[in-house]
């Protein structure tokens, strides 16, 4: 079988979903079968003119960012993005809910005009994007899924429901019967639940489920004793981009 | 000899982040040596305004994804100070544990996947996967291994999850522990005695060049000053954590979206190599040994030798995990809730040591527990003004060399201070007026 080549990218971001990738230690060296890494600056110093799969991490929030993702949309047959920078603008996006001048002037004062930037954005609004893999960190084990689906040929499966289905089948006390606050009910699943199993509350870094029952989930969050604004505030810490 | 030299190194690689090399000279003049970073900018500290201190750390941690856990235990630290509250003993061996976990992850993937493919002269660490598959499994097996101590002891290696202000919301279970103290007695301490000589015999590809520059590290009497300490400068002695800005004194260069820092000097060093000339008396006994075996001594003035400091270091974290954990062994486990009731609003500062060097996380908070104003300084932004400094000297010392030899040592000396450079450009110092 010939070795798929494949590439990984870096925009806005903190490069921890790339870390991750590193992170497979025990998976690592077995992929390197399958497929050949033809570009990944962070690791090595090769380049290559075209790619079967890209996968890019980050926001794009300079004018450079959006030359680079064209150019890469045009070498590459498959374009992943992963993580919540790249799916959906991440924490970056929490910019853009202040005014951009304000941003820019508190940062570098009277030089603000040394370094440009724009409002963030998803890799999604400037080309297009075949598949994704949510969160903050990208979760490793979807990750190896769509991975090892796309080598095999095969559409990978989407977890287009609440967070709060999976804290359920791993028995979790309920977040918000704790008394804390959870955007379980409308955050996409995929992380196994992985927050609230640790004793935190879900921050929603998976963006909204698509079939979002709006009214259900204000009524459970006025229930608990939590309000609309207080929702919404703390959505946009990661979906900020989403909600605009 | 040659008079005129011209190198553009773009998005320089085996790094974390993008910088560009810029190199000109003309006549025999050098115009320019200096590192170009381009990153794009991510204003983290406005994104910190008006979030309450339950959120902070949350957020900061995103900052960088190779030292998460710094950010946010400097974040945490920082928050604590300012609300007043007091975190357990058992606490803070748990999050030294996790600072050493870290450190050593982070070193052994920069030393050894990121670093080493230089001295075997090859482009990643992919080939050596082929040639030496010994020191590439030793070395994931230490990167596993420190990953699965922040898996337990804080949720996820990457943006740990349970760490919050005032203790943990899940505690580790003592079987836990005790496997990881297992894994650390049998596995580590074998794998980094050999990645230690593997690195040995590559020695004599270090390259020679030394400058004296100031060396600024935590400083603490009792241990290897990584979580907790006062500021040491090599310079100026002894300086506390709140008068961090009469240390960092940031100032805004145009080849650089990260702000530049000095001290005493026109430059300062952060990072394992200034940990180690200001505290290798320090330093547990096995990894002051292994540092005579590689040839550093203290005081050493080669920035290439940070990536020996760096193993040096990771002998350390490894020996003093163990320790930690059985301080933690004999005491038991506590169940413990955090500690969440302010005393006090108002501004703290919190400083730890992560991989690359000191880290300032500063807050001001209002009565509502909602942060005012955030200043955060990262350490490879102090490191930028020192790396120029060091091309300044380095470049007419080489100059006589091939082209491709001159922008290879280039490369590997901005390499060596292992830079964060998507850290360094977000955290610039902000100040909300309005």
């Amino acid at each position: 079988m010939k070795k798929v080549k494949v590439a990984f990218f870096d925009f806005t971001s903190c490069e921890g979903c790339q870390l991750s990738k590193l992170n497979f230690e025990n998976e690592l060296l077995d992929m390197l079968q399958w497929v050949e890494i033809v570009e990944f600056r962070e690791a090595m110093d090769e380049k290559a003119d075209s790619y079967d799969i890209a996968f890019i991490e980050g926001s794009i929030s300079t004018p450079t960012c959006i030359e680079r993702i064209h150019d890469i949309r045009r070498r590459t047959k498959i374009l992943v993005a992963l993580g919540a920078c790249a799916v959906s603008g991440g924490v970056n996006a929490i910019k853009n809910t202040h005014p951009a001048e304000w941003v820019k002037e508190t940062v570098y004062g009277a030089d603000k005009y040394l370094f440009p930037s724009i409002p963030v954005q998803p890799i999604s609004a400037v080309v297009k994007v075949d598949y994704e893999v949510r969160g903050c960190p990208m979760s490793a084990p979807e990750y190896l899924h769509l991975f090892k689906s796309l080598l095999l040929g095969r559409k990978p499966e989407d977890s287009d429901y609440a967070v709060c289905v999976e804290c359920k089948q791993k028995e979790n006390e309920c977040v918000l019967d704790k008394g804390m606050f959870c955007l379980g009910p409308i955050t996409r699943a995929g992380c196994g639940a992985i927050c609230p199993a640790n004793g935190q509350y879900c921050i929603g870094c998976r963006g909204l489920v698509s079939n979002i029952n709006k009214e259900g989930a204000v009524d459970m969050l006025k229930l608990h004793g939590f309000s609309v604004q207080e929702a919404l505030k703390r959505m946009k810490m990661f979906c900020a981009y989403e909600l605009d | 000899m040659r008079k005129d030299l011209n190198i553009h190194v773009h998005h320089l690689t085996r790094v974390e982040g993008h910088g560009d090399i810029e190199v000109d000279m003309k006549n025999g003049v050098l115009k320019k040596a200096h590192l170009h970073v381009v990153e794009a900018p991510r204003y983290f500290e406005a994104m910190l305004k008006g979030r309450n201190f339950h959120e902070v750390a949350i957020i900061t941690s995103r900052i960088c994804g190779i030292c998460s856990l710094g950010h946010q235990l400097t974040s945490l630290k920082a928050t604590e100070a300012a609300l007043g509250l007091e975190i357990s003993d058992q606490t803070k061996i748990l999050r030294k544990i996790l600072v050493n976990g870290s450190t050593f992850q982070s070193n052994v993937l920069h030393a050894l996947f990121l670093a080493a493919p230089d001295f075997l002269n090859v482009g990643s660490v992919f080939p050596l996967v082929k040639t030496h598959p010994k020191v590439v499994l030793a070395a994931l097996r230490m990167k596993r291994l420190a990953n699965d101590i922040g898996d337990a002891l804080s949720g996820r290696a990457v943006h740990p999850i349970s760490c919050i202000p005032g203790g943990f919301t899940k505690l580790p279970t003592e079987k836990e522990i005790i496997d990881l103290r297992d894994k650390m007695v049998r596995e580590a301490r074998a794998d980094a005695q050999f990645a230690v000589e593997v690195f040995a015999s590559l020695a004599g590809q270090i390259p020679q060049f030394n400058r004296e520059t100031e060396y600024i590290s935590l400083f603490n009497e009792h241990e290897y000053g990584l979580y907790d300490g006062q500021i040491c400068s090599s310079d100026a002695g002894l300086v506390p954590v709140e008068k961090y800005l009469e240390v960092t004194n940031e100032f805004i260069v145009p080849h650089s979206s990260s702000k530049h820092a000095r001290f005493n000097r026109s430059s300062y060093l952060v990072g394992a190599l200034a940990r180690f000339n200001n505290s290798h008396k320090l330093l547990h006994p096995t990894a002051k040994k292994i540092a005579a075996q590689l040839g550093l001594q203290a005081p050493n003035h080669n920035p290439y030798m940070n990536t020996v400091a760096q193993m040096v270091e990771v002998v350390h974290c490894i020996e003093d995990t163990i320790t930690l954990m059985d301080q933690l062994l004999d005491k038991g486990i506590k169940p413990e809730k955090p500690n969440q009731e302010p005393t006090r609003y108002g501004r703290g500062v919190g400083a730890t040591e992560v991989p690359r060097g000191i880290l300032f996380h500063d807050y001001v908070y209002n009565r509502q527990g909602g942060i005012e104003t955030a200043n955060c300084i990262i350490p490879t932004g102090q490191n930028l003004a020192n790396i120029d400094d060091d091309m300044k000297k380095l470049v007419p010392e080489i100059v006589g060399e091939s082209k491709e030899q001159i922008t290879k040592k280039l490369e590997m000396l901005v390499r060596a201070y292992d830079p964060c450079i998507s850290c360094s450009v977000h955290l610039l110092d902000v100040k909300f007026v309005e």
